[in-house]
């Protein structure tokens, strides 16, 4: 039998290399392993999880104040002048053998004329800060891998849960739990696909431009009061930048497909982004008029007061910007009902129309990791950061043994509350998506120009006045001042109980449907 | 690339030295950050003027002002690298690459120039350049050996409504009259 | 070498400025020409946060006329499009050698 003539260009087969045979053989070892295990411990395997993920970061806190304060005491008895010259990169560092590092670590081993234990040996890299970098990276990493893949999988699980179904159920058993991980390994595997038009270069490289930016978006975003990887003065002004600089990727993705559905979708982006740009600052502007500062770290431990000193209830004005930065922000992260970039049913996929296997998966990583950022800005700017509900100084009753900082850890302020609030703000975005229809891209644009950016002008207008008002330090006005900001945190405590009731109620009554599964028979039949 | 973006972030910000957080001024690090940037900018600024293709121009003229950006880091003025991000990388080069949007009709289109104009503007170039470096060679500044630290944005805050506030509300009134005129341009006729 | 002062700085901003200057003299679109003079200023910008970062005293004014530049330089590009788009829709392409109407 002949070959058949096949109207494409022939590609040769592609060749799987040792690399990749072996992290297929290696996924597949696991996901045996771990199916029967997760299928019969869910919750347990879950929570502890969540128990061992606190422990590691509040070891490695530990672990960093420890070799601080040793690096400090022994600089102190050896009278150095500056404690830097201990830290890293400094030049006299770096002449030292580590044996000496490891006897100015052990202190008073060094003085009773023993030798260094092992201890000072592997403490000896951790007071370098290249090496703190490092751990820090390999753990934004990690986050930047694990968010979108399980965002993937709830926002799934939350669609079925809307639209009467169940969403993914089998793969790995409990719930589908791997049905994000085995999608990405089918997405690494697929055949790396690039149109003949397409300008190949640029094709390949907007991937990254959208994946960069939103990771090193995390390099400014504060977890907690020390769980910063860099604390910037201008940090909210970076992260900003970030998610800005996002849309080029969008745009040269669309243009380079040389596809008319990929450049009307990235045409839209740049139209949606670049207006939607300037309510989202300008409300978020209105927070940092409150406390005068653009660093996170700063307005977050401004908010340390429980409930009520939150941000959002400052002012009602900033109640009213925290509303509009989040439906700003839904723009930003095109998040339905402004995904017209990607509106399936008018641009087949918008700027993704020609994307497939891994540079796809590269953009949605992006996405994802962009809503858990925007999320956590919000925290940060309106909802108190890592600050629980409760005043931070109730707790201080506690001590500061190491148990003492453990429970404040829990229940006061730390990376859990950030990122608790965080899955707050990403559930309302999945919410909002699978309930609201797409709007059109002039509604879009009318919403922005005329509704949001006037009233954002206002909202900073009336902060402005309302700041200067509590600064004159006239008694009637802050009398007034507290009424309504206990007023408004009553109101915000209101909206929290509606949401939790209703998410609540939903999910208690998951399992009925919606109306009546009897349809009546059509007239005329 | 993980490699890349490591780099980026730890050049963004260095080794924490002052409030500003910008590299130790005289340290290897910043030596080496320097050049890396450095090398980002000269080969994107090259790489626009080679690149025959508008958005690729347009491209390399965003990793420039990406590595721009990335050098007022290390240069500790921070607000300018943050705002450099924002306004030109965000906002000016996406304005750019709509007009070449708008103004292409084929996405190949290119406009050569004449051989002996690239000849005399590549001399003109190299010249002005050689002499430059010959000139800032024999430059003597005048206590310029260390770098100062750096400026907390509180502080440029401060100046821009005191010190220099008439230039700051001029800013914004050609900003308003930028807004209108180039609506008024843009707009469909009808 | 390994201690890197202002001339470095300087060095970096006479590579922005040659460069476009050369796309200004060789580029014939008018988007091209813009992204020349954007590297212009970016040069002009280097050169200023430079010499506010070496500079005795610890003054700033380098940085906020930077500022000032790059709000300029947002300015100039929103006008240059608008022309361009003008210019594209009278003479239907934005090669800047056919727009010599006014040249008599």
């Amino acid at each position: 039998m002949s070959q058949f003539a096949v109207p494409w260009r022939e590609k040769p087969e592609p060749s799987h290399g040792f690399v990749s045979s072996f992290i297929v053989a290696l996924a597949k070892g696991i996901y045996a392993i771990a199916t029967p295990i997760v299928t019969r411990f869910p919750g347990s395997i879950l929570l502890s999880a969540v128990v061992a993920s606190c422990f590691l970061v509040w070891a490695h806190a530990l672990l960093f104040s420890y070799v601080d304060t040793a690096v400090l005491e022994r600089a102190a008895e050896v009278g150095a002048a500056n404690p830097n010259a201990f830290g890293y990169f400094s030049p006299s560092t770096w002449g030292l053998p580590p044996s000496v590092i490891g006897t100015l670590l052990a202190g008073d081993a060094a003085v009773e004329g023993q030798s260094p234990g092992l201890l000072s040996y592997l403490l000896w890299p951790v007071q370098f800060g290249f090496t703190r970098d490092m751990i820090a990276f390999g753990a934004i990493f990690a986050w930047f891998n694990i968010v979108p893949v399980y965002v993937i999988w709830w926002e799934r699980k939350v669609a079925g849960r809307i639209q009467s179904r169940l969403g993914p159920m089998r793969v790995g058993g409990w719930h589908g739990w791997a049905q994000s991980p085995a999608d990405g390994i089918k997405l690494v595997l697929k055949e790396d696909f690039i149109p003949d038009a397409a300008d190949s270069i640029l094709f390949r490289a907007a991937p990254y431009f959208a994946i960069i930016p939103s990771a090193l978006a995390f390099v400014a975003l504060p977890f907690g009061v020390t769980y910063i990887f860099r604390e910037v003065d201008v940090a909210l002004v970076f992260i900003l930048a970030m998610l800005g600089i996002e849309v080029m990727s969008v745009i040269l993705g669309g243009w380079a497909s040389n596809n008319k559905w990929s450049v009307y979708g990235g045409m839209r982006e740049a139209c949606q982004m670049v207006a939607y740009e300037i309510p989202m600052g300008m409300a978020l502007l209105v927070p940092v008029v409150c406390v005068g500062s653009l660093s996170l770290k700063y307005i977050g431990e401004v908010q340390a007061d429980g409930w009520f000193s939150w941000l959002a209830f400052r002012n009602p004005f900033a109640f009213v910007a925290f509303v509009t930065y989040f439906i700003a922000s839904l723009a930003s992260c095109k998040r339905a009902p402004f995904d017209l970039p990607e509106a399936e049913s008018e641009l087949v996929a918008g700027f993704l129309t020609e994307y497939s296997g891994f540079r796809w998966a590269l953009f949605f990583f992006a996405e994802y990791a962009a809503m858990f950022v925007v999320g956590g800005l919000a925290t940060i700017m309106f909802l108190g950061g890592w600050n629980s509900p409760i005043p931070s100084d109730w707790g201080a009753g506690l001590g500061e043994s190491i148990w003492a900082k453990g429970l404040k850890g829990i229940l006061f302020s730390g990376p859990i509350w950030f990122i608790l609030k965080c899955v707050f703000f990403l559930f309302l975005q999945l919410w909002v998506r699978w309930t609201l229809p797409r709007i059109r891209l002039d509604q879009v644009l009318y919403a922005c120009v005329q509704v949001l950016l006037p009233l954002t002008m206002v909202l900073l207008f009336g902060t402005t006045l309302w700041v200067w008002a509590s600064e004159s330090g006239n008694a009637t006005w802050d009398v007034i001042a507290s009424i309504v900001s206990k007023v408004l945190g009553i109101v915000g405590l209101a909206f929290g109980f509606g949401f939790v009731a209703i998410a609540g109620y939903g999910f208690y009554h998951r399992r009925r449907l919606v109306g009546n599964l009897v349809i009546d028979p059509l007239p005329g039949s | 690339m993980s490699l890349l973006v490591l780099l980026t972030a730890s050049s963004a910000f260095g080794a924490p030295s002052d409030a500003t957080g910008a590299a130790a001024p005289g340290s290897v690090l910043e030596a080496v950050l320097f050049y890396i940037v450095a090398g980002g900018v000269v080969v994107s600024a090259l790489g626009v003027c080679i690149a025959q293709n508008i958005v690729r121009m347009a491209v390399w003229l965003f990793t420039a002002l990406a590595s721009v950006a990335v050098m007022y880091f290390l240069l500790a003025a921070n607000f300018i690298g943050a705002i450099q991000l924002i306004v030109y990388a965000g906002g000016t080069l996406i304005l750019l690459v709509f007009g070449v949007m708008l103004t292409s009709k084929s996405p190949w289109i290119r406009f050569e120039a004449p051989k002996l104009e690239l000849v005399a503007a590549t001399v003109v170039c190299v010249g002005l350049f050689l002499s430059l470096c010959t000139l800032l060679g024999r430059a003597a500044w005048e206590s310029v050996d260390e770098a100062t630290a750096g400026t907390s944005i509180a502080t440029i805050g401060r100046a821009l409504i005191t010190e220099y506030l008439v230039p700051f509300e001029m800013a914004g009134v050609v900003l308003m009259i930028v807004m209108v005129g180039a609506a008024h341009m843009a707009r469909q006729e009808k | 070498m390994l201690s890197i002062g202002l001339t470095h700085y300087l060095v970096v901003a006479a590579v922005l400025l040659c460069t476009g200057l050369f796309t200004i003299m060789t580029k014939r679109n008018a988007i091209g020409i813009l992204i020349g003079v954007e590297l212009l200023l970016n040069a002009a910008n280097v050169n200023l946060v430079a010499f506010d970062r070496f500079r005795e005293g610890g003054l700033f004014d380098g940085q906020i006329m930077a500022l000032f530049i790059i709000v300029l330089a947002a300015a100039e590009a929103a006008i240059a499009v608008g022309i361009c788009i003008n210019v594209y829709k009278n003479l239907a392409t934005v090669d800047v050698d056919s727009a010599r109407q006014l040249q008599g």
